[in-house]
Protein backbone atom coordinates (compact mmCIF):
# COMPACT_ATOMS: atom_id res chain seq x y z
CA UNK A 1 0.00 0.00 0.00
CA UNK A 2 1.49 3.67 -0.90
CA UNK A 3 1.50 5.26 2.61
CA UNK A 4 -1.11 8.10 3.18
CA UNK A 5 -2.01 9.81 6.24
CA UNK A 6 -5.02 9.24 8.58
CA UNK A 7 -7.10 11.56 10.84
CA UNK A 8 -10.39 10.50 12.33
CA UNK A 9 -13.44 12.74 11.79
CA UNK A 10 -15.55 13.58 14.92
CA UNK A 11 -18.38 15.21 12.61
CA UNK A 12 -19.95 15.58 9.71
CA UNK A 13 -18.64 19.14 9.35
CA UNK A 14 -15.20 17.87 10.22
CA UNK A 15 -15.09 15.55 7.25
CA UNK A 16 -17.12 17.62 4.62
CA UNK A 17 -14.11 20.42 5.78
CA UNK A 18 -11.21 17.75 5.08
CA UNK A 19 -12.80 16.76 1.82
CA UNK A 20 -12.94 20.37 1.19
CA UNK A 21 -9.36 20.73 1.94
CA UNK A 22 -7.44 17.87 0.31
CA UNK A 23 -9.01 16.60 -2.90
CA UNK A 24 -6.63 13.77 -3.19
CA UNK A 25 -8.74 12.43 0.58
CA UNK A 26 -10.93 9.86 0.61
CA UNK A 27 -13.31 8.90 3.07
CA UNK A 28 -12.97 5.30 4.87
CA UNK A 29 -16.00 3.76 6.83
CA UNK A 30 -15.93 -0.19 6.85
CA UNK A 31 -12.95 0.01 4.75
CA UNK A 32 -13.94 -3.51 2.59
CA UNK A 33 -13.82 -1.72 -0.70
CA UNK A 34 -11.75 0.81 -0.08
CA UNK A 35 -8.73 -0.98 1.02
CA UNK A 36 -8.77 -3.41 -1.18
CA UNK A 37 -8.81 -0.92 -3.98
CA UNK A 38 -5.29 0.91 -2.27
CA UNK A 39 -3.95 -2.75 -2.13
CA UNK A 40 -4.07 -3.13 -5.74
CA UNK A 41 -3.36 0.82 -6.44
CA UNK A 42 -6.29 1.27 -7.87
CA UNK A 43 -6.96 3.93 -5.06
CA UNK A 44 -4.40 6.13 -3.89
CA UNK A 45 -5.66 8.83 -1.47
CA UNK A 46 -2.88 11.30 0.37
CA UNK A 47 -5.29 11.26 3.23
CA UNK A 48 -7.84 9.10 4.50
CA UNK A 49 -10.56 10.15 6.67
CA UNK A 50 -12.04 7.94 9.45
CA UNK A 51 -15.74 8.61 9.85
CA UNK A 52 -16.65 5.77 11.60
CA UNK A 53 -16.93 7.84 15.15
CA UNK A 54 -19.67 9.83 13.60
CA UNK A 55 -23.48 9.85 14.80
CA UNK A 56 -24.95 7.85 11.76
CA UNK A 57 -25.26 4.67 13.23
CA UNK A 58 -28.79 4.53 14.31
CA UNK A 59 -32.29 3.83 12.17
CA UNK A 60 -34.75 5.88 12.92
CA UNK A 61 -38.79 5.09 12.45
CA UNK A 62 -40.71 8.21 10.92
CA UNK A 63 -43.73 9.08 11.46
CA UNK A 64 -45.30 7.78 7.82
CA UNK A 65 -44.12 4.90 8.78
CA UNK A 66 -40.63 4.79 6.59
CA UNK A 67 -37.23 4.61 8.50
CA UNK A 68 -33.83 6.70 8.42
CA UNK A 69 -31.16 4.28 7.99
CA UNK A 70 -27.73 6.03 9.13
CA UNK A 71 -24.99 6.11 6.51
CA UNK A 72 -22.44 3.72 9.30
CA UNK A 73 -25.13 1.32 10.04
CA UNK A 74 -23.62 -2.12 9.18
CA UNK A 75 -24.68 -4.19 6.40
CA UNK A 76 -25.54 -6.68 8.75
CA UNK A 77 -27.38 -4.33 11.25
CA UNK A 78 -29.81 -3.30 8.58
CA UNK A 79 -30.63 -6.64 7.57
CA UNK A 80 -31.23 -8.26 10.72
CA UNK A 81 -32.98 -5.15 11.81
CA UNK A 82 -36.75 -6.24 12.92
CA UNK A 83 -38.15 -3.09 11.76
CA UNK A 84 -36.45 -3.90 7.87
CA UNK A 85 -36.96 -7.40 8.20
CA UNK A 86 -40.93 -6.66 8.77
CA UNK A 87 -41.76 -3.10 6.46
CA UNK A 88 -38.63 -3.76 3.92
CA UNK A 89 -37.79 -7.35 3.42
CA UNK A 90 -36.76 -6.67 0.13
CA UNK A 91 -33.88 -4.81 1.61
CA UNK A 92 -33.01 -6.91 4.14
CA UNK A 93 -33.48 -10.25 1.42
CA UNK A 94 -31.19 -8.44 -0.88
CA UNK A 95 -28.48 -7.79 1.37
CA UNK A 96 -28.62 -11.21 3.04
CA UNK A 97 -27.88 -12.78 -0.98
CA UNK A 98 -24.51 -10.08 -0.80
CA UNK A 99 -20.78 -10.84 0.01
CA UNK A 100 -20.16 -12.26 3.64
CA UNK A 101 -21.10 -12.32 6.83
CA UNK A 102 -18.16 -11.12 8.29
CA UNK A 103 -17.77 -8.54 5.00
CA UNK A 104 -21.94 -7.56 6.21
CA UNK A 105 -20.48 -7.18 9.89
CA UNK A 106 -17.77 -4.58 8.24
CA UNK A 107 -19.56 -2.80 5.50
CA UNK A 108 -21.68 0.39 5.71
CA UNK A 109 -25.21 1.56 4.00
CA UNK A 110 -22.87 4.46 3.00
CA UNK A 111 -20.14 2.46 1.82
CA UNK A 112 -22.75 0.24 -0.02
CA UNK A 113 -23.60 3.12 -2.28
CA UNK A 114 -20.40 4.05 -3.32
CA UNK A 115 -18.24 0.90 -3.98
CA UNK A 116 -17.20 0.60 -6.91
CA UNK A 117 -17.65 -1.55 -10.21
CA UNK A 118 -15.39 -5.13 -9.98
CA UNK A 119 -14.51 -4.93 -13.87
CA UNK A 120 -11.13 -6.38 -13.85
CA UNK A 121 -9.60 -3.68 -16.27
CA UNK A 122 -10.77 -1.29 -13.20
CA UNK A 123 -8.99 -3.58 -10.93
CA UNK A 124 -5.57 -3.94 -12.70
CA UNK A 125 -3.83 -0.67 -12.83
CA UNK A 126 -1.34 -1.92 -15.23
CA UNK A 127 -4.37 -1.91 -17.99
CA UNK A 128 -5.99 1.44 -19.73
CA UNK A 129 -9.27 2.21 -18.04
CA UNK A 130 -11.25 4.89 -18.54
CA UNK A 131 -12.73 5.14 -14.95
CA UNK A 132 -9.61 4.67 -13.84
CA UNK A 133 -7.90 6.96 -15.68
CA UNK A 134 -10.00 8.87 -18.10
CA UNK A 135 -9.44 9.16 -21.43
CA UNK A 136 -7.08 5.90 -21.78
CA UNK A 137 -9.57 3.58 -23.44
CA UNK A 138 -11.82 0.66 -22.39
CA UNK A 139 -10.50 -2.69 -23.16
CA UNK A 140 -13.55 -4.17 -21.73
CA UNK A 141 -15.11 -3.74 -24.93
CA UNK A 142 -13.52 -6.29 -27.44
CA UNK A 143 -11.78 -7.92 -24.28
CA UNK A 144 -13.00 -10.00 -21.67
CA UNK A 145 -16.34 -8.67 -20.60
CA UNK A 146 -18.23 -11.57 -19.45
CA UNK A 147 -19.41 -9.79 -16.34
CA UNK A 148 -20.00 -6.46 -17.75
CA UNK A 149 -23.05 -4.30 -18.85
CA UNK A 150 -26.19 -5.20 -21.69
CA UNK A 151 -27.78 -1.94 -21.16
CA UNK A 152 -27.07 1.91 -20.75
CA UNK A 153 -23.33 1.28 -21.44
CA UNK A 154 -21.61 3.86 -23.53
CA UNK A 155 -18.27 3.58 -26.04
CA UNK A 156 -16.10 4.83 -23.02
CA UNK A 157 -17.46 2.39 -20.42
CA UNK A 158 -19.34 -0.87 -20.41
CA UNK A 159 -18.86 -1.77 -16.32
CA UNK A 160 -21.83 -2.35 -13.70
CA UNK A 161 -22.16 -1.10 -10.68
CA UNK A 162 -21.71 -4.53 -8.23
CA UNK A 163 -24.17 -3.97 -5.21
CA UNK A 164 -27.11 -5.87 -4.37
CA UNK A 165 -28.30 -3.70 -1.59
CA UNK A 166 -28.79 -0.70 -3.85
CA UNK A 167 -30.61 -2.91 -6.50
CA UNK A 168 -33.59 -3.07 -3.61
CA UNK A 169 -32.66 0.23 -2.55
CA UNK A 170 -33.75 1.56 -6.50
CA UNK A 171 -37.04 -0.91 -6.41
CA UNK A 172 -37.97 0.88 -2.86
CA UNK A 173 -37.66 4.17 -4.67
CA UNK A 174 -35.09 5.24 -1.26
CA UNK A 175 -34.42 8.76 -0.70
CA UNK A 176 -30.18 9.12 -0.17
CA UNK A 177 -29.36 12.07 2.39
CA UNK A 178 -25.64 13.73 2.07
CA UNK A 179 -24.59 16.87 3.28
CA UNK A 180 -21.27 19.08 2.00
CA UNK A 181 -20.03 22.41 2.26
CA UNK A 182 -23.61 23.88 1.05
CA UNK A 183 -25.81 22.25 3.68
CA UNK A 184 -28.07 19.30 3.16
CA UNK A 185 -29.64 17.87 0.13
CA UNK A 186 -31.55 14.91 -0.56
CA UNK A 187 -31.27 12.64 -4.01
CA UNK A 188 -33.72 10.11 -5.52
CA UNK A 189 -32.03 6.89 -5.60
CA UNK A 190 -32.69 6.88 -9.42
CA UNK A 191 -30.69 9.74 -9.60
CA UNK A 192 -27.82 9.03 -7.41
CA UNK A 193 -26.06 6.95 -9.63
CA UNK A 194 -25.42 7.35 -13.08
CA UNK A 195 -24.49 6.16 -16.41
CA UNK A 196 -21.26 6.29 -18.07
CA UNK A 197 -21.83 8.36 -21.04
CA UNK A 198 -18.35 10.12 -21.30
CA UNK A 199 -17.41 9.85 -17.95
CA UNK A 200 -17.39 6.70 -16.39
CA UNK A 201 -14.55 8.41 -13.73
CA UNK A 202 -18.15 9.18 -12.25
CA UNK A 203 -20.49 6.78 -10.50
CA UNK A 204 -22.74 8.71 -8.77
CA UNK A 205 -23.58 12.61 -8.93
CA UNK A 206 -22.56 13.96 -5.29
CA UNK A 207 -20.51 16.84 -5.43
CA UNK A 208 -17.20 17.49 -3.93
CA UNK A 209 -17.04 17.57 -0.63
CA UNK A 210 -20.28 15.89 -0.28
CA UNK A 211 -20.73 12.78 2.31
CA UNK A 212 -23.59 10.60 2.40
CA UNK A 213 -25.39 10.76 5.77
CA UNK A 214 -28.51 7.99 5.96
CA UNK A 215 -30.86 6.47 3.02
CA UNK A 216 -34.79 6.90 3.93
CA UNK A 217 -36.96 4.61 3.11
CA UNK A 218 -40.92 5.02 2.66
CA UNK A 219 -43.99 3.26 3.76
CA UNK A 220 -44.91 1.21 0.68
CA UNK A 221 -47.74 -1.28 0.04
CA UNK A 222 -45.92 -4.81 -1.07
CA UNK A 223 -46.79 -6.52 2.14
CA UNK A 224 -45.45 -10.07 1.03
CA UNK A 225 -44.96 -9.33 -2.94
CA UNK A 226 -41.56 -9.26 -3.44
CA UNK A 227 -38.49 -11.26 -4.04
CA UNK A 228 -34.81 -10.62 -4.35
CA UNK A 229 -33.31 -13.27 -7.32
CA UNK A 230 -29.69 -13.12 -7.62
CA UNK A 231 -27.86 -15.48 -10.13
CA UNK A 232 -23.87 -15.62 -10.05
CA UNK A 233 -21.43 -18.24 -10.27
CA UNK A 234 -21.86 -20.11 -7.24
CA UNK A 235 -24.45 -19.87 -4.63
CA UNK A 236 -23.09 -17.70 -2.21
CA UNK A 237 -19.67 -14.97 -1.74
CA UNK A 238 -20.04 -14.46 -5.19
CA UNK A 239 -21.23 -10.57 -7.47
CA UNK A 240 -24.37 -11.36 -9.15
CA UNK A 241 -24.60 -11.63 -12.93
CA UNK A 242 -28.10 -10.36 -12.82
CA UNK A 243 -30.18 -9.78 -10.08
CA UNK A 244 -33.96 -8.97 -9.78
CA UNK A 245 -35.40 -6.79 -7.45
CA UNK A 246 -39.35 -7.18 -7.92
CA UNK A 247 -42.32 -5.62 -5.72
CA UNK A 248 -45.83 -5.78 -6.71
CA UNK A 249 -49.39 -4.38 -5.54
CA UNK A 250 -52.18 -6.80 -7.02
CA UNK A 251 -55.63 -6.34 -6.74
CA UNK A 252 -58.69 -7.78 -8.51
CA UNK A 253 -55.60 -10.26 -10.11
CA UNK A 254 -54.43 -7.36 -12.10
CA UNK A 255 -51.34 -5.08 -11.59
CA UNK A 256 -51.78 -1.94 -9.65
CA UNK A 257 -48.34 -1.35 -9.11
CA UNK A 258 -45.23 -3.28 -10.32
CA UNK A 259 -41.67 -2.33 -10.07
CA UNK A 260 -38.63 -4.45 -11.39
CA UNK A 261 -35.14 -3.01 -10.52
CA UNK A 262 -32.06 -4.83 -12.32
CA UNK A 263 -28.87 -5.83 -10.85
CA UNK A 264 -25.56 -6.73 -12.54
CA UNK A 265 -26.75 -5.21 -15.89
CA UNK A 266 -25.71 -1.48 -15.57
CA UNK A 267 -23.52 1.12 -14.55
CA UNK A 268 -26.51 1.89 -11.94
CA UNK A 269 -29.50 -0.19 -10.72
CA UNK A 270 -31.64 -0.24 -13.59
CA UNK A 271 -35.17 0.90 -13.52
CA UNK A 272 -37.27 2.00 -16.41
CA UNK A 273 -40.33 3.38 -14.64
CA UNK A 274 -42.14 4.13 -17.74
CA UNK A 275 -42.16 0.21 -18.61
CA UNK A 276 -43.58 -0.45 -15.42
CA UNK A 277 -46.34 2.36 -15.74
CA UNK A 278 -47.66 0.56 -18.75
CA UNK A 279 -48.28 -2.50 -17.37
CA UNK A 280 -50.97 -1.08 -14.24
CA UNK A 281 -54.08 -2.24 -14.55
CA UNK A 282 -52.48 -5.70 -16.94
CA UNK A 283 -53.07 -9.04 -15.86
CA UNK A 284 -50.94 -10.32 -13.10
CA UNK A 285 -50.08 -13.73 -14.88
CA UNK A 286 -47.32 -15.27 -16.90
CA UNK A 287 -48.17 -13.57 -20.31
CA UNK A 288 -47.72 -10.13 -18.60
CA UNK A 289 -44.23 -11.06 -16.69
CA UNK A 290 -42.89 -12.11 -20.62
CA UNK A 291 -43.90 -8.66 -21.73
CA UNK A 292 -42.53 -7.03 -19.10
CA UNK A 293 -39.18 -8.65 -19.64
CA UNK A 294 -39.51 -8.35 -23.60
CA UNK A 295 -39.75 -4.64 -22.66
CA UNK A 296 -37.14 -3.85 -19.85
CA UNK A 297 -35.10 -6.19 -22.06
CA UNK A 298 -35.97 -4.25 -25.47
CA UNK A 299 -32.59 -2.16 -25.45
CA UNK A 300 -29.94 -4.78 -24.29
CA UNK A 301 -27.12 -4.81 -26.09
CA UNK A 302 -24.55 -7.91 -25.34
CA UNK A 303 -20.86 -7.68 -25.76
CA UNK A 304 -19.92 -10.91 -26.66
CA UNK A 305 -18.86 -12.97 -23.86
CA UNK A 306 -21.97 -11.69 -21.66
CA UNK A 307 -24.41 -12.03 -24.30
CA UNK A 308 -25.72 -14.94 -22.29
CA UNK A 309 -27.42 -12.34 -19.46
CA UNK A 310 -29.68 -11.54 -21.98
CA UNK A 311 -31.95 -14.27 -21.85
CA UNK A 312 -30.90 -14.78 -18.07
CA UNK A 313 -31.79 -11.49 -17.52
CA UNK A 314 -35.12 -12.41 -19.65
CA UNK A 315 -36.08 -15.59 -17.36
CA UNK A 316 -34.94 -14.27 -14.24
CA UNK A 317 -37.44 -11.21 -14.51
CA UNK A 318 -40.11 -13.71 -15.39
CA UNK A 319 -39.77 -15.95 -12.24
CA UNK A 320 -38.77 -13.10 -10.13
CA UNK A 321 -42.36 -11.28 -11.27
CA UNK A 322 -43.43 -15.24 -10.64
CA UNK A 323 -42.34 -15.37 -7.39
CA UNK A 324 -43.41 -11.42 -6.21
CA UNK A 325 -47.09 -11.96 -7.32
CA UNK A 326 -47.48 -15.25 -5.91
CA UNK A 327 -46.00 -13.85 -2.09
CA UNK A 328 -42.83 -16.70 -2.16
CA UNK A 329 -40.22 -14.58 -2.19
CA UNK A 330 -36.43 -16.09 -3.09
CA UNK A 331 -35.11 -18.02 0.33
CA UNK A 332 -31.59 -16.97 0.79
CA UNK A 333 -30.51 -19.59 2.50
CA UNK A 334 -31.88 -22.65 0.96
CA UNK A 335 -31.13 -21.72 -2.56
CA UNK A 336 -33.48 -23.46 -4.83
CA UNK A 337 -35.40 -21.13 -6.93
CA UNK A 338 -39.22 -21.78 -7.10
CA UNK B 1 2.54 -6.68 0.94
CA UNK B 2 3.35 -8.89 3.57
CA UNK B 3 4.99 -6.31 6.53
CA UNK B 4 3.56 -2.92 6.94
CA UNK B 5 6.28 -0.50 5.68
CA UNK B 6 8.51 0.20 8.32
CA UNK B 7 9.50 3.55 6.58
CA UNK B 8 11.51 5.63 9.31
CA UNK B 9 10.03 9.13 9.51
CA UNK B 10 6.59 8.46 8.55
CA UNK B 11 4.37 8.96 10.63
CA UNK B 12 3.02 6.45 13.00
CA UNK B 13 -0.30 6.94 15.75
CA UNK B 14 -0.35 4.96 18.98
CA UNK B 15 -3.35 3.50 19.91
CA UNK B 16 -4.31 1.36 22.68
CA UNK B 17 -6.29 -1.92 21.96
CA UNK B 18 -7.62 -5.45 24.31
CA UNK B 19 -5.74 -8.06 22.76
CA UNK B 20 -7.49 -11.58 23.84
CA UNK B 21 -7.88 -9.77 27.35
CA UNK B 22 -4.49 -8.12 27.52
CA UNK B 23 -4.70 -4.31 27.26
CA UNK B 24 -1.42 -3.63 25.12
CA UNK B 25 -0.47 -0.46 23.61
CA UNK B 26 1.24 -0.42 19.80
CA UNK B 27 2.65 1.76 17.62
CA UNK B 28 0.70 1.40 14.00
CA UNK B 29 1.51 3.62 10.12
CA UNK B 30 -1.94 4.61 9.17
CA UNK B 31 -2.24 1.86 6.50
CA UNK B 32 -1.09 -1.27 8.62
CA UNK B 33 -4.15 -3.66 8.61
CA UNK B 34 -4.97 -5.20 11.54
CA UNK B 35 -4.17 -8.35 10.08
CA UNK B 36 -0.58 -7.71 9.62
CA UNK B 37 -0.35 -6.38 13.41
CA UNK B 38 -1.22 -9.37 14.49
CA UNK B 39 1.34 -11.72 12.82
CA UNK B 40 4.03 -8.90 11.73
CA UNK B 41 4.16 -6.75 15.04
CA UNK B 42 2.23 -8.66 17.70
CA UNK B 43 3.73 -12.15 16.56
CA UNK B 44 0.12 -13.84 16.23
CA UNK B 45 0.18 -15.68 13.30
CA UNK B 46 -2.77 -18.27 14.47
CA UNK B 47 -4.76 -15.93 12.44
CA UNK B 48 -3.68 -16.77 8.77
CA UNK B 49 -3.45 -14.63 5.50
CA UNK B 50 -4.91 -15.85 2.98
CA UNK B 51 -6.08 -13.88 -0.24
CA UNK B 52 -5.49 -10.19 1.45
CA UNK B 53 -8.32 -9.16 -0.03
CA UNK B 54 -11.60 -10.10 2.06
CA UNK B 55 -12.24 -13.03 -0.67
CA UNK B 56 -11.15 -16.25 1.46
CA UNK B 57 -11.92 -15.80 5.21
CA UNK B 58 -8.89 -17.01 6.56
CA UNK B 59 -8.05 -14.08 8.89
CA UNK B 60 -11.31 -13.63 10.40
CA UNK B 61 -11.20 -12.53 13.96
CA UNK B 62 -13.51 -10.96 16.43
CA UNK B 63 -13.91 -7.17 17.23
CA UNK B 64 -16.23 -6.46 19.84
CA UNK B 65 -17.57 -9.90 19.85
CA UNK B 66 -18.22 -9.46 15.70
CA UNK B 67 -16.19 -11.22 12.71
CA UNK B 68 -14.92 -9.64 10.44
CA UNK B 69 -12.08 -9.97 7.87
CA UNK B 70 -8.88 -8.40 9.33
CA UNK B 71 -7.32 -8.06 6.27
CA UNK B 72 -9.89 -5.18 5.52
CA UNK B 73 -9.67 -3.31 8.44
CA UNK B 74 -7.06 -0.53 9.42
CA UNK B 75 -5.50 -1.40 13.15
CA UNK B 76 -5.34 2.52 13.54
CA UNK B 77 -9.07 2.75 13.17
CA UNK B 78 -9.49 0.34 16.20
CA UNK B 79 -8.09 2.24 19.32
CA UNK B 80 -10.35 0.84 21.98
CA UNK B 81 -11.29 -1.94 20.48
CA UNK B 82 -11.36 -5.73 22.26
CA UNK B 83 -9.96 -8.23 19.50
CA UNK B 84 -10.29 -11.97 20.11
CA UNK B 85 -7.91 -13.76 17.76
CA UNK B 86 -7.71 -18.05 17.96
CA UNK B 87 -5.04 -17.36 20.34
CA UNK B 88 -7.62 -15.78 22.75
CA UNK B 89 -10.49 -18.47 22.76
CA UNK B 90 -8.64 -21.59 24.32
CA UNK B 91 -5.17 -23.38 24.56
CA UNK B 92 -4.38 -27.09 23.80
CA UNK B 93 -5.02 -27.83 27.46
CA UNK B 94 -7.63 -26.23 27.84
CA UNK B 95 -10.08 -25.80 24.76
CA UNK B 96 -13.13 -23.51 23.36
CA UNK B 97 -15.95 -26.42 22.85
CA UNK B 98 -15.36 -25.52 19.04
CA UNK B 99 -11.89 -26.20 18.56
CA UNK B 100 -12.81 -29.39 20.34
CA UNK B 101 -15.72 -30.33 18.28
CA UNK B 102 -12.61 -29.39 14.84
CA UNK B 103 -10.41 -31.97 16.66
CA UNK B 104 -13.76 -35.05 17.37
CA UNK B 105 -15.34 -34.09 13.53
CA UNK B 106 -11.45 -33.92 11.52
CA UNK B 107 -13.04 -30.46 10.27
CA UNK B 108 -9.90 -29.57 8.60
CA UNK B 109 -6.82 -31.14 6.54
CA UNK B 110 -4.22 -28.75 6.12
CA UNK B 111 -5.83 -26.46 8.81
CA UNK B 112 -5.01 -23.08 6.83
CA UNK B 113 -8.31 -22.15 6.88
CA UNK B 114 -9.18 -23.57 10.34
CA UNK B 115 -8.24 -20.45 12.55
CA UNK B 116 -10.37 -18.02 10.44
CA UNK B 117 -13.18 -21.05 10.17
CA UNK B 118 -13.35 -21.12 14.23
CA UNK B 119 -13.61 -17.51 14.83
CA UNK B 120 -16.33 -17.08 11.95
CA UNK B 121 -18.12 -19.74 14.00
CA UNK B 122 -17.77 -18.27 17.14
CA UNK B 123 -18.91 -14.97 15.90
CA UNK B 124 -22.03 -17.09 13.78
CA UNK B 125 -22.90 -18.34 17.16
CA UNK B 126 -22.97 -15.18 18.80
CA UNK B 127 -25.33 -13.65 16.40
CA UNK B 128 -27.76 -16.04 16.72
CA UNK B 129 -29.29 -16.34 13.05
CA UNK B 130 -28.41 -19.76 12.65
CA UNK B 131 -30.33 -22.66 13.78
CA UNK B 132 -30.32 -25.53 11.72
CA UNK B 133 -27.59 -26.54 9.00
CA UNK B 134 -28.93 -25.03 6.32
CA UNK B 135 -28.36 -21.65 7.97
CA UNK B 136 -24.80 -22.90 9.20
CA UNK B 137 -23.65 -23.55 5.65
CA UNK B 138 -24.70 -20.05 4.16
CA UNK B 139 -23.97 -18.02 7.11
CA UNK B 140 -20.21 -19.77 7.14
CA UNK B 141 -19.77 -19.26 3.28
CA UNK B 142 -17.20 -16.23 4.29
CA UNK B 143 -14.94 -18.71 4.95
CA UNK B 144 -13.67 -21.06 2.08
CA UNK B 145 -11.92 -24.35 2.62
CA UNK B 146 -9.46 -25.26 -0.11
CA UNK B 147 -9.23 -28.93 1.57
CA UNK B 148 -13.03 -29.51 1.00
CA UNK B 149 -13.62 -30.44 4.69
CA UNK B 150 -16.83 -28.43 4.81
CA UNK B 151 -19.13 -31.04 5.74
CA UNK B 152 -17.31 -32.03 8.58
CA UNK B 153 -17.10 -28.49 9.81
CA UNK B 154 -20.79 -28.07 9.40
CA UNK B 155 -20.97 -31.00 11.63
CA UNK B 156 -18.50 -29.74 14.25
CA UNK B 157 -20.58 -26.30 14.28
CA UNK B 158 -23.95 -27.79 14.42
CA UNK B 159 -22.92 -30.42 17.28
CA UNK B 160 -21.31 -27.18 19.39
CA UNK B 161 -24.93 -24.97 18.47
CA UNK B 162 -27.32 -27.90 19.53
CA UNK B 163 -25.32 -28.50 22.67
CA UNK B 164 -25.79 -24.91 23.93
CA UNK B 165 -28.76 -24.96 25.64
CA UNK B 166 -31.05 -21.76 25.57
CA UNK B 167 -28.84 -20.58 21.95
CA UNK B 168 -29.29 -16.87 21.48
CA UNK B 169 -33.08 -16.70 20.05
CA UNK B 170 -33.84 -15.09 16.67
CA UNK B 171 -36.34 -11.95 16.64
CA UNK B 172 -40.33 -13.06 15.95
CA UNK B 173 -40.65 -10.91 13.01
CA UNK B 174 -39.19 -12.82 10.12
C1 LIG C 1 -14.83 -10.51 -1.53
C2 LIG C 1 -15.95 -9.53 -1.57
C3 LIG C 1 -17.21 -9.93 -1.99
C4 LIG C 1 -18.26 -9.02 -2.03
N1 LIG C 1 -19.47 -9.45 -2.48
C5 LIG C 1 -20.49 -8.56 -2.58
C6 LIG C 1 -21.76 -8.95 -3.07
O1 LIG C 1 -21.98 -10.11 -3.41
N2 LIG C 1 -22.73 -8.02 -3.16
C7 LIG C 1 -22.51 -6.73 -2.78
O2 LIG C 1 -23.44 -5.93 -2.88
N3 LIG C 1 -21.33 -6.32 -2.32
C8 LIG C 1 -20.31 -7.21 -2.21
N4 LIG C 1 -19.10 -6.79 -1.75
C9 LIG C 1 -18.86 -5.36 -1.59
C10 LIG C 1 -19.25 -4.81 -0.24
O3 LIG C 1 -20.65 -4.81 -0.11
C11 LIG C 1 -18.70 -3.37 -0.19
O4 LIG C 1 -17.30 -3.46 -0.16
C12 LIG C 1 -19.20 -2.61 1.02
O5 LIG C 1 -20.59 -2.46 0.98
C13 LIG C 1 -18.53 -1.23 1.09
O6 LIG C 1 -18.87 -0.62 2.31
P1 LIG C 1 -17.74 -0.07 3.30
O7 LIG C 1 -18.42 0.61 4.41
O8 LIG C 1 -16.79 -1.15 3.65
O9 LIG C 1 -17.05 0.99 2.35
P2 LIG C 1 -15.57 1.57 2.31
O10 LIG C 1 -14.65 0.59 1.71
O11 LIG C 1 -15.21 2.18 3.61
O12 LIG C 1 -15.80 2.77 1.29
C14 LIG C 1 -16.17 2.54 -0.06
C15 LIG C 1 -16.24 3.91 -0.77
O13 LIG C 1 -17.33 4.65 -0.25
C16 LIG C 1 -16.89 5.92 0.22
N5 LIG C 1 -17.74 6.21 1.39
C17 LIG C 1 -17.94 5.42 2.47
N6 LIG C 1 -18.87 5.95 3.28
C18 LIG C 1 -19.25 7.12 2.70
C19 LIG C 1 -20.20 8.12 3.06
N7 LIG C 1 -20.94 8.04 4.17
N8 LIG C 1 -20.35 9.20 2.24
C20 LIG C 1 -19.61 9.29 1.09
N9 LIG C 1 -18.70 8.37 0.70
C21 LIG C 1 -18.54 7.28 1.49
C22 LIG C 1 -15.43 5.74 0.54
O14 LIG C 1 -14.74 6.97 0.43
C23 LIG C 1 -15.00 4.76 -0.54
O15 LIG C 1 -14.74 5.44 -1.74
C24 LIG C 1 -18.05 -7.69 -1.64
C25 LIG C 1 -16.80 -7.28 -1.19
C26 LIG C 1 -15.75 -8.17 -1.15
C27 LIG C 1 -14.41 -7.73 -0.67
S1 LIG D 1 -15.68 -1.22 -18.56
FE1 LIG D 1 -15.36 0.75 -17.50
S2 LIG D 1 -14.27 0.11 -15.69
FE2 LIG D 1 -14.01 -1.59 -17.13
S3 LIG D 1 -12.17 -1.16 -18.37
FE3 LIG D 1 -13.86 -0.22 -19.45
S4 LIG D 1 -13.81 1.88 -18.68
FE4 LIG D 1 -12.70 0.68 -17.19
S1 LIG E 1 -6.92 -13.02 4.04
FE1 LIG E 1 -8.60 -11.78 4.62
S2 LIG E 1 -10.24 -12.68 3.59
FE2 LIG E 1 -8.55 -13.77 2.74
S1 LIG F 1 -8.29 -27.46 6.00
FE1 LIG F 1 -7.00 -26.93 4.33
S2 LIG F 1 -7.97 -25.10 3.65
FE2 LIG F 1 -9.39 -25.83 5.08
Amino acid sequence: MKPFSYTRAESVRDAVAALMANPQAQLLAGGTNLIDLIKYDVAEPEAVIDINRLPLKEIVELPDGGLRIGALVSNSAVAYDPRVKQHFPLLSSAILAGASPQLRNAATTGGNLLQRTRCYYFYDPASPCNKRDPGSGCPAIGGLNRIHAILGASDACIAVHPSDMCVALAALDATVEVEGPDGAREIGFADFHRLPGDGPDRDNTLRRGEIVTGVRLEANHFAGHHTYLKLRDRLSYAFALVSVAAAVQVADGRFVEVRVALGGVAHKPWRDPLAEAEFAGAPAGEETFIRLADRLLAGAEGRGHNDFKIPLAHRAIVRALRQAVSGHPQDQTVKAIQ
Amino acid sequence: MDTPRAQSGLPTSSLILDINGIAQTVEVHPWTTLLDLLRSELELTGTKKGCDHGQCGACTVLIDGERINSCLKLAVTLDGAEITTIEGLGTPGDMHPLQRAFVEHDAFQCGYCTPGQICSAVGLINEGHAQGRDEIRELMSGNLCRCGAYTNIADAIEEVLSAQAGTPQREAAE
